[in-house]
Order: C-alpha cells, then structure tokens, then sequence
C-alpha cells in the first residue's frame, strides 16, 4: 500500500492512513529516509489523525524516523495523535518523548517553519 | 459470565492480520457501548497480544466474544498461539523486558490497558493470554 510523502517547499510531510500496518510503517521509514536524502528537506511532518491506535510497535517506528530524519540533517514533528489514542500510549507507557509533537498539520508545519524543535533551524 | 455472542475467530499469521484483529476487536467494543476511549484501549491491547504472535510465534488465533456480569457487559479477548512459549513469563511481564531487542513484550502495557489479564505460558509449550475490559455503564 505505502504512505504517500508529499513535499512542500523544504518540508515533506507523510498521512499515514487508517488500514497502515508494521510492514507500512517500515517501509514509510526507509521512504522518508530516503526522500529527506533526495530533497534535502529539513522537516518532516508525519500525520498520525488516520490511524485509531498507536501501539507500542508504531510509536518506535516514529521515534526511529525521527532519530533517523535528525542524522539526515532533518527535524520531525508527529501530529494528529487522537485523544483516546494519547490516553492508550500513556496507558500503555509509550509516551514519544524524544519527539516533537503538535496538534494537526497546520501546527506541525508551522513549528518546523519557526524552527521550534529540537534542532532548531528556520525554514519559512 | 456467561457469553452472549458466538465467538469471532481471527486468524493471525502476517502484520496486515494484526490490523484486523484489533479492527474486529474495536467493532465488538463498539457494539456493546463501550466509549471510544476504552475501545482504543481494547484495540490496543489486542494489536500488542496480536503482534507478538507474528513476531516470536509465527501464527496464533485470537478469539473475541461478547461477556456479560450481571448488568455489565465487556469484551474478552482469548489470544492463543502454539510457538515456542515464554519461559519466564514473570520477566516478560516486567515494563521494558524484551528479548528481541525492542522495548518489551507489549504484555505489560496489555494487562493496564485492560480490566483482567492472565498469561498462560511455558518454554515449548505455546502462549495463551485471556483478557477481558468492563463496558463502563
């Protein structure tokens, strides 16, 4: 199936759907690596509103694209996180510390244009 | 408690069928009222026990069926597999034990995202995990 990754400017920016599996998640992984190699994009926006759960499996996958996007030069925001999903990873004690987070799209480009993570960097 | 639904069965052998499971999963919490914050912790806990099938045993069942207590309904999840079994099911359920090299078993966060949790286990003697969560009317 594979998650489309769209590219905005200097930003690329990934809608994981609904019906993802681990076998999507990996495969966006190796695709936003490469892409952010191929663009040379300095941000990447990966919305998570599709998805109903976020187990413990997806939530290392989006802490490894981040890892993985920071040592290409890149910073990672993750929006969309459903509020009954946040309440579940708290629960289930994965809280994706190590990455930025915002609301929805619109916030996590903004961030990345402010360079409000971790890395900081503008963008606009 | 007594079952009030014949039992849905989904096979669970490849990543997409860990998808399924906590779809059915979530589609049985809806049916009997549960909230969605509560079915999201069903379908959570279902795609943890689902994942670990595929991963440490290559293929399992899990079995979903409707329960009542008196005036409560909820949903009890059976996961069952006959891989190689856990042999040190205490460890396994200890938060950040894994030995695969990832964060843990998933078996932890299981047992909190849910009302009743047993882990029935045994090196070479396959896994089953019972688990159950309480509509909240």
């Amino acid at each position: 199936m594979g998650v489309p990754i769209l590219r905005q400017g200097r930003m690329l920016i990934a809608s994981v759907p609904a019906s993802a599996d681990d076998q999507d998640l990996r495969q966006l992984q190796r695709d936003l690596a490469s892409a952010v190699s191929a663009t040379g994009a300095a941000g990447v926006v990966v919305d998570v509103s599709g998805l109903d759960v976020l187990d413990s499996y997806a939530t290392r996958v989006l802490e490894t694209v981040s890892q993985v996007v920071r040592l290409r030069g890149a910073e990672t925001v993750i929006v969309g996180i459903r509020p009954e999903v946040a309440m579940a990873m708290v629960q289930l004690g994965v809280t994706l510390e190590t990455v930025r987070t915002g609301l929805d799209l619109e916030e996590g480009i903004g961030m990345l244009a402010r360079g409000d993570t971790v890395g900081g960097g503008d963008l606009g | 408690m007594a079952a009030t639904l014949a039992d849905l069965r989904v096979p669970v052998e490849a990543d997409v069928d860990v998808v399924a499971a906590r779809q059915q999963g979530r589609a049985v919490a809806q049916g009997i009222g549960m909230p969605t914050s509560l079915q999201t912790m069903v379908a959570t806990a279902i795609s943890e026990v689902a994942r670990n099938m595929v991963v440490y045993a290559g293929k399992g069942e899990i079995m979903i069926t409707e329960v009542t207590n008196g005036a409560r309904r909820g949903i009890k999840v059976v996961a069952r597999d006959s891989g190689p079994g856990i042999a040190d099911p205490v460890l396994a359920m200890r938060d950040g034990y894994s030995t695969a090299g990832s964060l843990g078993l998933g078996l932890p966060g299981a047992r909190r995202l849910m009302d009743e949790f047993e882990l029935v286990t045994a090196a070479g003697e396959g896994t089953t995990v019972t688990m159950c969560k309480w509509s909240a009317e």
